[in-house]
């Protein structure tokens, strides 16, 4: 895929999806900062559903691709983008699924249809919109050379882990501009959050479980099992020499905080590694203060290795 | 096939053996035996088969046949395998050690993923985390 994708990304509809606006509000908060302070500009979708991850899916697929149209049709039918963004993985999951669904299914089309004529909204076609993820924003919205050149306290000194959880690349046929040699993102071992974190200064550790999935930390959110995936992950970013694990979903961000709490209250073992959402990381970068980027709303305590840092 | 509770105490105990390709092989053969077992509680017949000339990639495959939420792990299993690789090809290499405890902890991931998923079949799907807020919102 070539390039007009700086002008493309400037302004875009932006699906935050019903976790931003709850556990994932320092995602959603810093997510918005970092885009103010590089100039790309995003415009909620207007009247956004819930995409209904798992309980409609659950029920009826169909129903969720139907949810996950709605939006697109949103973006695109009411307010003409042709780009709509979300930071989560399982809402950028669920378009890019419905995307692969319209394009390759006719049921689904013709479920969509039925749908969206009876709630009174035009049908969304495959094709109409790109659907991204923050990542891609950022990456190709603005670049690594673009980033180096406002940035304005280096994160050098923060030794990080890269964690994309299990969804961001899976399955692969969902993800189609993936894979694609040079300047693509790669599904085996997808490195544009390593990108941009190094382009504002950062060393990124060798970290063998990034996509690892750290264990449904909500569908098992009271499971010793859960807890110990997670507490797996935190022992190998430390064992990488990590010094925090930079994170692209509020569910697996989430999770990784929960469990590193759980894991000392339940199993007597702390782990030192702070998370931060990669939002957070890039906006202390470009010299937005810690309360901007909310890294007092993560229960994950860095203050302390920011201050050291010379980032708080 | 040794069972999961004492692949689980080898892995939470440390493996130990003579050199460093010994440990290497017997890390990559843990992860074999683990997705022999999930092959096992599926009903299914473990291949003897391999997938780019591992035994373990070739087990994966036919685990995820039919249950794409078992590629969670696909990765993970990669990684294993590249550490073998690494650990097998420059096993005096400064860094081995370091490899050896990295490989550890990629196959006691392996070891709790599989774990995890003969609980909740869930597993490897999307957890969504808005999932609590609405179903209180819903109660
Ligand atoms: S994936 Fe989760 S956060 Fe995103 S819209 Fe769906 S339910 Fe909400
Ligand atoms: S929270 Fe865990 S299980 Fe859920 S998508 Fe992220 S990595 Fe996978």
């Amino acid at each position: 895929m070539t390039d007009n994708r700086t002008d493309k990304y400037k302004k875009v509809a932006y699906y935050p999806g019903c976790a931003l606006e709850g556990t994932g509000h320092a995602y959603n908060r810093s997510t918005k900062e970092v885009g103010k302070a590089l100039g790309l500009e995003l415009e909620d979708v207007k009247n956004w559903n819930c995409c209904g991850a798992m309980e409609v899916k659950n029920i009826d697929p169909k129903v969720q691709t139907y949810l996950s149209s709605r939006v697109m049709s949103q973006a695109v039918n009411e307010m003409g983008h042709s780009v709509v963004m979300a930071p989560c993985n399982g809402c950028y999951h669920n378009l890019k699924k419905a995307e692969y669904d319209l394009k390759n299914d006719e049921t689904s089309r013709q479920v969509v249809d039925r749908i969206s004529s009876k709630a009174g909204h035009k049908t969304y076609h495959a094709g109409e919109i790109e659907t991204i993820h923050a990542l891609d924003w950022i990456k190709h919205g603005i670049g690594e050379e673009g980033l180096k050149s406002r940035v304005k306290k280096s994160l050098k000194g923060m030794k990080v882990a890269n964690y994309y959880g299990c969804m961001y690349t899976r399955p692969r046929h969902i993800f189609p501009e993936k894979d694609q040699g040079a300047g693509s993102e790669s599904t085996s071992r997808p490195h544009f959050m390593d990108d941009l974190l190094a382009a504002a200064g950062a060393a990124n550790v060798d970290f063998p479980l990034k996509t690892a999935c750290c264990g449904g930390a909500h569908t098992l959110s009271d499971s010793d099992m859960s807890t110990k995936l997670v507490l797996n992950i935190l022992k190998a970013a430390e064992a990488s020499g990590a010094n925090v694990i930079a994170t692209e979903c509020p569910t697996c961000h989430s999770g990784l905080e929960m469990h590193q709490i759980r894991a000392e209250k339940k199993f007597g073992v702390k782990t030192n590694v702070k998370i931060l959402y990669f939002t957070q990381l890039l906006g202390l970068a470009l010299g937005l203060t810690p309360k901007k980027v909310g890294v007092h709303e993560n229960m994950s305590d860095s203050f302390g290795l920011l201050e050291q840092q010379g980032l708080a | 096939m040794r069972s999961l509770a004492t692949i689980g105490e080898l892995l939470e105990g440390g493996i130990d053996t003579a050199t460093p390709a010994a440990t290497a092989r017997d890390l990559l053969t843990i992860g074999e035996e683990v997705l022999e077992h999930w092959l096992q509680a599926r009903g299914l017949k473990p291949t003897a088969s391999k997938a780019e000339g591992f035994r373990l990639l070739g087990l994966h495959r036919q685990g995820a046949r039919g249950d794409p939420s078992f590629n969670a792990c696909r990765e993970t299993c990669r990684e294993l395998v590249y550490h073998y690789n690494l650990v097998t090809m420059e096993p005096g290499d400064s860094a081995t050690a370091q490899r050896l405890a990295m490989m550890q902890l990629v196959a006691s991931h392996i070891y709790y993923f599989v774990s995890g998923k003969m609980q909740s079949a869930q597993l490897g799907e999307f957890c969504c985390s808005s999932r609590d807020l609405r179903l209180k919102q819903a109660s």
